[in-house]
């Protein structure tokens, strides 16, 4: 089980980093609509 | 060739649920009343959900040689009129200029955005959901025909490890992130439907922003997990005589006795190549998604079906209309998978005595492993006599 919950904590701690990551690269989402070069994700 | 055929099968599929008025043809109309332009019949054919030849408009688009001369009424307008302008618009052969620079900027009307959002409103959410639901239901009765599947004389009270911990992580990663994927997908294809009028559009807006921002970020975790489960299971999902024995005794689902198994048995390996075939193509339209406009795939894919089946779908498709078809083929991919993943639950589940240890806690009854994975158990056994021998 502890497995099992460390794999959902993964899933997790991956969506939360996955903004900051895809900021690097100027896709954001936090940005959207302060940058005409970032990516809108919506 | 039965891998084209089934490609074929579903190509054709999407195809009609876009038109569904496909097979039936308006019938001839006679535009001399009105110069050729749009007549009653036209528009009432459309209602009728009749295919109506647009031809007579969308190539209606002027012709400059019949320009007036530029001192003369509609001289500026170079040949063609403003109603053919707008025809060009309509069909997406105007030369748009804009300011904005981007990839859909000068799409200025797509047609495709009612179809779309008709189908995407309606028969995905009928069919789809209602496959949910007959999922549920068939299980439910399984579960009360056939009743749990008991390990045949009790547990041998001994274990064996049938998956090593990082086997159970990436498992767990993939399935978690596949479970919130799926209710947020829900969420945001059904919601509108089913949870505004219950939750009222304030509260549903929090919940629907909130979904979004889970299926954006937790779809990393999932590919992450569908690779990871790939990279470490393909060599035991490679099909062989054996899958065939299996099926043919139905997985000892019906009936008594347990056809022999390696590590994984016919019915996990289709469970295997469904999710990491089904993973891969909802990813990859999930992308083209994450990324409006920047990966479309829709029209080199309906290309290549074209050039090796002799169909013709559409290969010129405005930015829009990749979206869209991404956006169909990325529900349609998901259902099919949460259809598919609810009986690998059941039966990893309430399903079968003894099956969840092998995820839970990587740890299976002796018996179980057996009866259900025998020829996995004599290799286990055999490597464990070797090490204990040398």
């Amino acid at each position: 089980m502890k497995v099992m919950i460390t794999g959902f904590v993964a899933a997790l701690v991956i969506a939360f980093c996955a903004p900051l990551v895809l900021n690097q690269f100027g896709w954001s989402t936090a940005e959207q609509y302060s940058s005409d070069d970032s990516v809108r994700l919506d | 060739m039965n891998l084209k055929v089934f490609g074929a099968v579903i190509l054709t599929l999407t195809a009609l649920m876009f038109n569904p008025a496909l097979a039936q043809e308006a019938p001839e109309v006679d535009r001399t009343a009105t110069g050729g332009a749009q007549t009653l019949e036209d528009i009432m054919a459309r209602q009728k959900q009749l295919e109506v030849d647009e031809s007579f408009r969308s190539e209606n688009l002027g012709n400059p040689e019949n320009a007036a001369a530029i001192d003369e009424p509609l001289g500026t307008l170079g040949g063609s009129s403003q109603s053919d302008q707008w025809r060009g618009i309509r069909y997406n052969e105007a030369d748009i200029q804009t300011v904005t620079r981007g990839p859909a900027v000068d799409v200025l009307i797509q047609d495709g955005g009612m179809p779309w959002y008709k189908l995407r409103e309606g028969p995905m959410i009928t069919y789809g959901g209602g496959a949910l639901i007959a999922i549920i239901v068939l299980l439910a009765v399984f579960y009360f025909v056939r009743g749990k599947i008991m390990i045949d004389g009790g547990p041998a009270g001994t274990t064996i490890e049938r998956f090593k911990p990082v086997e159970r992580f990436g498992h767990w990663l993939l399935a978690g992130s596949f479970v919130a994927l799926g209710i947020t997908g829900l969420i945001t294809l059904m919601g509108r439907s089913f949870l505004i009028p219950v939750l009222g559009p304030d509260a549903f807006s929090a919940l629907a922003i909130g979904s979004k921002w889970v299926h954006n970020n937790v779809a990393w975790a999932f590919m992450l997990g569908l690779v990871l489960t790939f990279v470490m299971w393909i060599a035991h999902n490679i099909p062989n005589k054996l899958d065939w024995q299996w099926i043919k005794q139905g997985g000892g689902f019906i009936g008594k006795g347990h056809p022999s198994a390696k590590k994984f048995n016919a019915g996990q390996k289709i469970v295997f190549w469904m999710v990491m075939i089904l993973g891969f193509s909802v990813s990859l339209s999930g992308l083209s998604l994450l990324f409006p406009f920047q990966m479309p795939m829709f029209s080199d894919t309906f290309g290549f079906f074209n050039s090796i089946l002799g169909t013709d779908f559409p290969t010129v498709l405005a930015p829009h209309e990749e979206m869209q078809y991404a956006n169909i083929w990325h529900s349609i991919v998901a259902f099919v998978m949460m259809v598919a993943i609810m009986a690998h639950i059941y039966i990893g589940s309430v399903g079968m005595e003894g099956a969840f240890d092998a995820m839970g806690n990587g740890q299976v009854d002796l018996e179980w492993a057996r009866q259900h994975h025998d020829l996995w158990v004599e290799e286990v056994e055999a490597k464990q006599g070797k090490r204990g021998s040398s």
